[in-house]
């Protein structure tokens, strides 16, 4: 029997907080390694990163695929733009502060509704719930900015202490990622925390058999919901994280493709796993790059590689690796 | 009075389209538990190859008339898409859990969407020959496109043949029992692969007559099948997954939300309807005639 | 006192009565066999008192509490528990996680998100004595998947003892498992049982084990209560015999 070293807190075996240490080492590195555009697309790994395991909490862990998890993101976007344009805000801090609030606060609404369904229902019903934040923001297009959008100039960071300066390029290549890279490794601290916890162990139960969950005593449907709001405040966290990198935010990450973007995120990486999601935001944000630079139809591209990833390799690239790798260990 | 014909009329055309839609989604799920995430885009590719073929038969000089035969090409290239998909694509997924079809078709969604932007390019394609070629009627006192009269008698037909159809002929016969048990059905002797992909079929042909028939009126667009898609849902939900009457239903009460929304509430006439959706819910959760 | 009194419960699905005003009382202690067949209402019965099902007249008292509308929660939080006839496991969690989720769930643990589940050293101890205790320890850290056919009856009827019920019933404990596994089986289950209190309700179709580790023995027959009492008594009933047992009558 493996002996489980809980190291600190957070219950790492020894390899895995080493690991952990040495690739936030890396990171931390990395923008006086390369140039600003790759630590850019970096950044933009972390944040996607953020968003897919907050989505993963409900498919990986509660058993839960939900279509709908772009009206979170946008939400934790368009709350910074808002909070700019309507209160003139420009600290990072009150962002994040009003980006969770906000799909916090979605994510009950919508929760409320969608965790009385499960499988096929919950998709299409936080789809279709999702939509109508996308059809508001486009209507009200006078508070919104309608297709344009609104624009968000880099924030002031550490409540002053840190602003933007000329070089904005700059200031999102090293400040701001490094902004981006804490947050990311509190987050995912957080939620490593969440599944390992009695909590994260229930939420495993109603996955895999909701009866017997009810029949040992989880409250089913009480803790879908909490997890439905967890998941929507960390997914909101990534769209907050992601305005200021992206400089603007429309429509188009309200609009219900993008929920299938995080779904595939999640499912290239391996939903499976816990760092599935993350890698998988990184190789897709790559994928993408890479398709749109390469051709017009990148949408091709990427709906090909979908279907061969479900076809093929649904355990997705993490998933896929921890299985090989197990087999070989049999064999030697 | 004229008002309210036109209002009226314009939800039962909007209605008819919503069903051609709806129903082929309900119909797949009803009967294969299958949610394609894609049917918007079938939709869609049906339109695409209807204008395809308009425009080949209006440079060919066909009379009016003819057209609207032509229009059904989009239909059968739609069923054929369908015949093809669902052995290669759905197929491999039966016994795996439901959540991959949805990723799936996702995954076509994309495919699609890319392959008519490839073939007929960014530009939308249309067919104003038809709705001019139809005139305009007169209907107790208003003045109403004979187009829209003939895409609303497409709904009714379409939809009297479907309910034929499944409830009586001996293939409807086959449906429902797959449907209800495919495991005992197989075990009667029912090819189930067949009753498959005939469904999936039909289902493909429905919505690509949907597009079809509409796109004279819209053309074919880019990103008309996403669109369509989350309306589809909201049908099915208010209606029911898996029940034809509640694609009926849910057609036409979406259809007489939008219509007069668009005349009167503009800014919410989605959240009205979403507002609906919900209260259906809340009261029948599996939808106005939906089965547990 | 009685722990348990069903009074004229009924449980009809549209034209079928599965459960035909059915009154019934156990008392503590003990192993109670529920057998009759297919379609008698021995499943419908179990999954009304233990709270799957609402009963559609009629009563259920626990321990003199009525808990006829309670919810499966709070039955549960009452001291009834069940397993399943299929096995119903957390199939991707480990053996040992499939209990120890359990105790957080009893001790209303399940609330904490901050600590890991590893760290709580009191309910992983407990869980690996009931995993002990019912011979499964040593696969403690396998998927619940990977386990024989009867090791994941064992461990059924484990997550169901780990919430410490004073009423268990288990469903077709050995259906599904080879003959020469039966006896091990529920020798392991009957003594836990027995040495820890509970009183057992166990529904079987193999008569052999039922006559050789039940005290009493209920007869169901569609819907109803058909026979009650010894194995002696149920053995020598002859209506019994007639309708349930067939020629299998074993000494």
């Amino acid at each position: 029997m493996n002996a489980r070293v809980s190291f600190g807190p957070l219950a790492l075996a020894a390899w895995q907080l080493w690991g952990s240490a040495a690739v936030v080492l890396v990171l931390g590195c990395l923008p006086w390694l390369i140039d600003p555009f790759q630590t850019l697309q970096i950044s933009y790994g972390l944040i996607f990163g953020i968003a897919a395991l907050g989505f993963n909490l409900l498919l990986g862990y509660t058993g839960l695929l939900s279509f709908g998890h772009a009206a979170f993101f946008g939400t934790g976007a368009y709350a910074a733009a808002l909070a700019l344009k309507y209160l003139g805000v420009k600290s990072m801090e009150l962002y994040l502060v009003g980006g969770v609030g906000a799909s916090l606060l979605l994510g009950v609404i919508m929760g409320a509704v969608c965790v009385r369904y499960t499988r096929i229902f919950f998709a299409i019903l936080a789809l279709a719930l999702s939509q109508v934040v996308w059809s508001l923001a486009l209507k009200f297009f006078w508070v919104s900015g309608g297709t344009d959008g609104l624009r968000l100039p880099t924030p002031t960071l550490l409540g002053g202490l840190v602003t933007p300066a000329a070089d904005k390029t700059a200031f999102l290549a090293f400040q701001y990622y490094y902004y981006v890279l804490v947050v990311f490794v509190v987050a995912v601290a957080a939620m490593w925390l969440m599944v390992r916890s009695p909590f994260g162990k229930a939420l495993q139960a109603i996955r895999d058999n909701e009866v017997r969950a009810e029949f040992v005593g989880v409250r089913v449907r009480r803790y879908r919901f909490i997890a439905f709001v967890a998941s929507a405040g960390f997914t909101g966290l990534a769209g907050t994280l992601w305005v200021p990198l992206n400089g603007l935010t429309t429509p188009d990450i309200l609009y219900w493709p993008f929920s299938g973007k995080i779904v595939f995120m999640a499912v290239l990486g391996g939903f499976k796993t816990f760092l599935g999601p993350i890698v998988g935001a990184f190789a897709y944000n790559y994928l993408e790059t890479f398709a749109v630079g390469y051709t017009i139809y990148w949408q091709l591209l990427l709906g090909v590689v979908l279907v061969v990833l479900v076809l093929a390799i649904p355990d997705g690239l993490v998933g896929t690796a921890i299985k090989l790798a197990r087999r070989f260990r049999k064999a030697s | 009075m004229e008002l309210l014909i036109i209002q009226t009329l314009n939800s039962l055309f909007y209605a008819s389209i919503l069903f051609l839609i709806a129903c082929g989604l309900t119909l797949v799920y009803g009967v294969m538990r299958i949610v394609n995430m894609a049917h918007g885009n079938i939709y869609a590719v049906g339109a695409y190859v209807a204008a395809w073929t308009v425009g080949l038969a209006v440079a060919a000089k066909f009379p009016p008339a003819a057209l609207f035969f032509v229009l059904l090409s989009g239909a059968g290239a739609a069923a054929l898409l369908g015949a093809v998909l669902e052995p290669t694509l759905l197929r491999p997924l039966y016994k795996r859990a439901e959540e991959y079809q949805l990723l799936i078709t996702f995954g076509l969604l994309l495919i699609l969407e890319d392959l008519m932007r490839l073939l007929w390019g960014a530009h939308p394609l249309t067919a104003s020959e038809l709705p001019d070629a139809f005139g305009s009627f007169r209907v107790a006192g208003a003045t109403y496109p004979g187009y829209n009269l003939f895409v609303i008698a497409v709904g009714i037909v379409a939809a009297g043949a479907l309910w034929a159809f499944v409830y009586r002929t001996r293939f409807g016969v086959i449906l429902r029992a797959t449907a209800q048990d495919m495991r005992m059905a197989a075990a009667l002797g029912v090819d189930v692969k067949r009753v498959y992909v005939l469904a999936f079929a039909i289902g493909c042909f429905m919505a690509g007559l949907g597009g079809a028939v509409v796109m004279p009126i819209s053309g074919a667009v880019l990103g008309m099948g996403v669109d369509a898609l989350i309306l589809a849902f909201v049908v099915v939900v208010i209606g029911g997954l898996g029940s034809l009457e509640g694609a009926l239903v849910g057609a036409l009460i979406v259809g007489a939300v939008r219509t007069l929304g668009i005349t009167y509430f503009a800014e919410i006439e989605l959240a009205v309807l979403y507002l609906i959706a919900a209260v259906v819910l809340f009261v029948r959760p599996t939808g106005l005639f939906g089965r547990a | 006192m009685t722990l348990l009194a069903i009074d004229r419960i009924t449980k009809a699905f549209g034209d079928n009565v599965a459960v035909d005003a059915v009154s019934l009382t156990i008392e503590r202690g003990g192993v109670v066999g529920l057998i009759g067949s297919n379609g008698a209402g021995k499943t419908t019965l179990v999954n009304l008192v233990s709270g799957l099902f609402r009963a559609d007249s009629g009563s259920v008292t626990f321990e003199g509490r009525d808990i006829t509308h309670l919810s499966v929660n709070e039955r549960i939080r009452a001291g009834i528990a069940r397993s399943f006839q299929l096995v119903n496991l957390f199939d991707q969690m480990s053996v040992l996680d499939n209990v120890a989720l359990t105790v957080f769930a009893r001790e209303g643990k399940t609330g904490d998100m901050l600590r890991p589940a590893e760290a709580d050293g009191a309910v992983r101890d407990e869980a690996l004595a009931v995993l002990r205790q019912f011979g499964v320890h040593a696969k403690a850290e396998t998927p619940a998947s990977e386990l024989a056919q009867g090791e994941r009856k064992l461990l059924d009827v484990a997550v169901a003892c780990a919430l410490r019920p004073r009423l268990l019933f288990l469903d077709e404990p050995t259906s599904g498992v080879s003959t020469r596994e039966k006896a091990p089986i529920m020798d392991i289950v009957t003594s836990i049982v027995r040495s820890g209190g509970i009183t057992a309700v166990i529904i079987e179709h193999d008569m052999d084990v039922v006559f050789r580790y039940s005290d009493r023995i209920v007869a169901m027959h569609q819907g109803r209560i058909l026979a009650d009492g010894t194995p002696d008594e149920i053995r020598a009933n002859d209506e019994v015999t007639t309708t349930l047992l067939g020629e299998h009558v074993h000494q």
